[in-house]
């Protein structure tokens, strides 16, 4: 079985292909809203000041969410790196 | 819902996803004739409005900004509840054509609701530019309704919205969606009973597919609007369990049932992008992303956030002077004049001293005080806000919100309270989660308002920074004046914690924030805009209290029992109070009697001590220094002073906000008690402590 990768781990910068959907309740209604569903490709942009939260490209839209909670979003660990201007490039996976 | 309306003016509803554009379209089609209506049982304000074409009535509706109508939020029931009961004619889901797939989210499961929908794919120009394009034709085929481009900034395409809300309706026959098997065969059995049930006007497939993804809240709604308890009747109840026995044979659980309908939603609407949008270039822009990199990065974020602020709050105080005097002159002119008329018609002395000199001072004190740095305050954030500033500073301090169980959203709504408290509590709608908004509204006063800067300020002048002047003078002045506001943000960070381990604990909160693109916002339309929404509104509430509160004010400086007023027997009374706080009695009854508006509190005080029977105002701060120096004030009270005013409680008009926010009058009580009973505890502590030190 293929390992998954939690999206608060996803570099920045880079974008993945989301696998799994492990929240619950209100916050998971909300990210399917948002377009956080199986099969969504997602793309890290940037993280806070502190880094956190950490603002995501998602259905053509920006969206910041919580360290805490995108860590219930797995997505596919090959993720593709590619450099963006205006990003920086972050290839140490984040705690 | 009785929308009390005569039967030839049509109602338009304007939906769609937050920052679309939707306000844009809704101010060019109304032609900015609107006006902010209550609707039924509901505190959320939706803007509503007029609008003719074609010699044809109609009344348009701005719902609130919402991703979905599965009613997650307050903001989601009121836009579905209006689709779903307020009947519309018509319904204009408005899109952003930069990211089509989750608006069409909306798009579907609005067109599962009702039949008469007309979409309007807005910012053509802004997809255009970033290389996105979308085939309008195409989409119409796809979903079998108008669909329109606009680009509402540039009026283009407004008029063409009118064309075909004028069009006879065509209704779809087929619904927008089609689920699974085991779905479709669980909806028929319950259409039967619900075709039977409900009014025509109310899609009874919705509805079964609500009873399957059991959403209690539109269940209290139907009950609400039409009287309708669907969970009481047995045959329906019998039929939902022959539904979810059939479910959970095909291998859908209860739980799974509301994600199997969302997902397919989800799927159909990324089908219908691929078939419709073409994007030349996948990388998101990179134009805000640098703007980003300096304004969300380190280590420029926060030295921004606050530039901004401060650049912000010197506009304000600076700019409002001028004008404010100006307004003062102007008003009390009339104020003699009315004296004169009165005088003319011969009316009692007491009658004209009562009316003109207590109530028409007061109002006139309030709005030429309030009135200068509001209009200046409120368009300067809305422009912030419309440049896709804002959510970035609720991004930038979400960690530190969330340290105090609360979310960064807070951060904006006390930003707002700064130019008013009143304003500040109903921008705590952006708050999703009902704990932190109740949370954010119940410390919101913490942050010291346009009405109680100026005495601040005067305090820090006069006790603090005497002798100083020129530019050396103001910048400590600002120091000062800083270190209030950062002694009111801790307060409001520890309060929030406070209540969140406390009597708020225990509610789940949910964070999501958009990061929308940076626009350039279009300022004279801003300005109309939040001059009309905000300070047209905070004013008028304002107006409404000064007036009899310029009575009362007056009866209790000019009705004497025995040798002396009203006013100084309370303020002897209160005297002992005022004391143990580092204050006097006359400080505090001028703080109750500025109950309606806290820029009164420093007239009250010149009055009571000068023993006048009007609020006054003296010429310069010199003789306002002598005046308090002599009346025992040292720089141990003007602390005081400075805690209790940033720390009492909140204004008359802030208190009704409250009550119309929250619908309780327990959160209400306690946003009264809080603040008051943390400034009232730290003066006596403050107090005590110098004075058992013998520093004064």
């Amino acid at each position: 079985m293929e390992t998954l990768l939690p999206l608060c781990n996803l570099p920045i910068g880079s974008s993945s292909k989301i696998m799994e959907l492990y929240s619950v309740g209100s916050m998971r209604r909300r990210l399917l809203d948002l377009g956080f569903a199986q099969g969504s490709t997602v793309r890290c942009i940037h993280s806070a000041p502190s880094g956190d939260p950490i603002a995501y490209l998602v259905k053509g839209a920006i969206i910041a969410l919580r360290k805490e909670d995108a860590k219930d979003i797995l997505v596919r660990t090959d993720v593709n790196v590619e450099v963006l201007e205006g990003c920086d490039l972050i290839y140490e996976l984040k705690s | 819902m009785n929308l009390n309306l005569e039967d030839n003016v049509q109602i338009i509803a304007l939906a769609g996803n937050p920052n679309v554009g939707k306000s844009t379209i809704f101010n060019s089609l109304t032609g900015m004739h609107q006006h902010t209506g209550n609707w039924p049982g509901k505190t959320v304000v939706n803007a509503s409005g007029n609008c003719k074409y074609n010699l044809k009535d109609y009344l348009l509706f701005d719902l609130p900004g919402t991703y979905s109508l599965m009613a997650h939020s307050s903001e989601e029931e009121i836009a579905r509840d209006f689709i779903c009961f307020g009947q519309p004619d018509v319904v204009i889901v408005v899109c952003d054509a930069t990211c089509m797939e989750r608006n069409l989210n909306l798009v579907l499961q609005t067109m599962e609701i009702t039949d008469r929908v007309i979409v309007c794919v807005n910012l053509m120009d802004e997809a255009k530019s970033k290389k996105i394009s979308v085939d309008l034709k195409a989409l119409q085929n796809e979903l079998k309704v108008p669909v329109l481009g606009t680009s509402a900034t540039r009026k283009r395409g407004t008029k063409a919205i009118m064309e075909e809300v004028a069009k006879p309706g065509q209704c779809i026959a087929l619904p927008p969606i089609r689920y699974d098997e085991a779905v479709e065969t669980a909806i028929s059995f319950l259409l039967p009973h619900l075709v039977n049930t409900l009014p025509e006007s109310i899609s009874a497939r919705w509805v079964a597919l609500r009873l399957l993804d059991y959403d209690e809240a539109l269940m209290k709604s139907l009950d609400r609007h039409l009287a309708i308890n669907l969970l009481e009747s047995e045959p329906l109840k019998l039929s939902l369990n022959k539904a979810y026995f059939h479910l959970e044979q095909m291998g859908i659980t209860r739980e799974e049932i509301k994600d199997a309908i969302v997902t397919t939603i989800l799927r159909r609407a990324e089908e219908i992008t691929d078939t419709v949008v073409t994007t030349e270039n996948d990388v998101s822009n990179n134009r805000d992303r640098k703007i980003d990199r300096i304004l969300t990065g380190k280590p420029f974020a926060v030295p921004v956030m606050l530039l901004m602020l401060l650049v912000v709050f010197w506009i304000t105080i600076t700019g409002a002077n001028y004008p404010s005097k100006l307004i003062f002159n102007g008003l009390f002119w009339f104020e003699g004049k009315l004296l004169l008329g009165a005088d003319f018609l011969g009316f009692p002395g007491w009658l004209s001293d009562a009316l003109i000199l207590g109530g028409y001072r007061v109002l006139a004190w309030v709005v030429s005080v309030m009135l200068p740095p509001m209009a200046i305050f409120f368009p300067l954030f809305t422009l912030l806000e419309d440049s896709g500033y804002l959510p970035r500073i609720a991004f930038n301090l979400d960690h530190q919100f969330k340290k105090a169980c609360t979310c960064g959203k807070q951060a904006l709504t006390m930003c707002m309270g700064f130019g008013c408290n009143a304003a500040g509590i109903i921008g705590c709608r952006i708050i999703d989660s009902p704990r932190e908004r109740l949370i954010a509204i119940l410390t919101n006063n913490f942050v010291p308002c346009n009405g109680r800067f100026p005495s601040i300020i005067s305090m820090i002048a006069i006790f603090f920074l005497w002798g100083y002047s020129g530019f050396a003078g103001s910048l400590l002045s600002a120091a000062l004046l800083t270190m209030v506001i950062l002694f009111g943000i801790g307060m409001t960070f520890m309060v929030s914690g406070l209540l969140s381990k406390t009597i708020l604990k225990g509610v789940p909160s949910s964070f999501t924030l958009e990061l929308p693109p940076y626009r350039k916002p279009q300022i004279g339309k801003v300005i109309l805009r939040s001059i009309y929404n905000k300070t047209a509104y905070v004013l008028w509430r304002a107006v409404r209290v000064a007036v009899p509160a310029g009575l009362i004010i007056w009866i209790f400086a000019n009705i004497t029992i025995g040798d002396s007023s009203l006013l100084s027997h309370c303020s002897s009374f209160l005297d002992p109070v005022g004391r143990v706080m580092g204050l006097d009695g006359v400080i505090v009854m001028a703080f109750i009697l500025g109950l309606p508006a806290n820029e009164i509190v420093i007239p009250i005080i010149i009055m009571s001590y000068l023993g006048k029977g009007n609020i006054m105002q003296l010429a310069s701060l010199s003789e306002l220094r002598v005046l308090l120096t002599e009346n025992g004030w040292t720089w141990l009270t003007a602390i005081c002073f400075m805690l209790f005013s940033l720390m009492h409680w909140p204004c008359s008009t802030t208190l009704i906000t409250i009550r119309k926010e929250t619908q309780s009058i327990k959160w209400t009580i306690l946003s009264f008690l809080i603040p008051t009973l943390i400034g009232f505890t730290l003066c006596t502590l403050f107090t005590a402590l110098i004075r058992f030190t013998n520093i004064v």
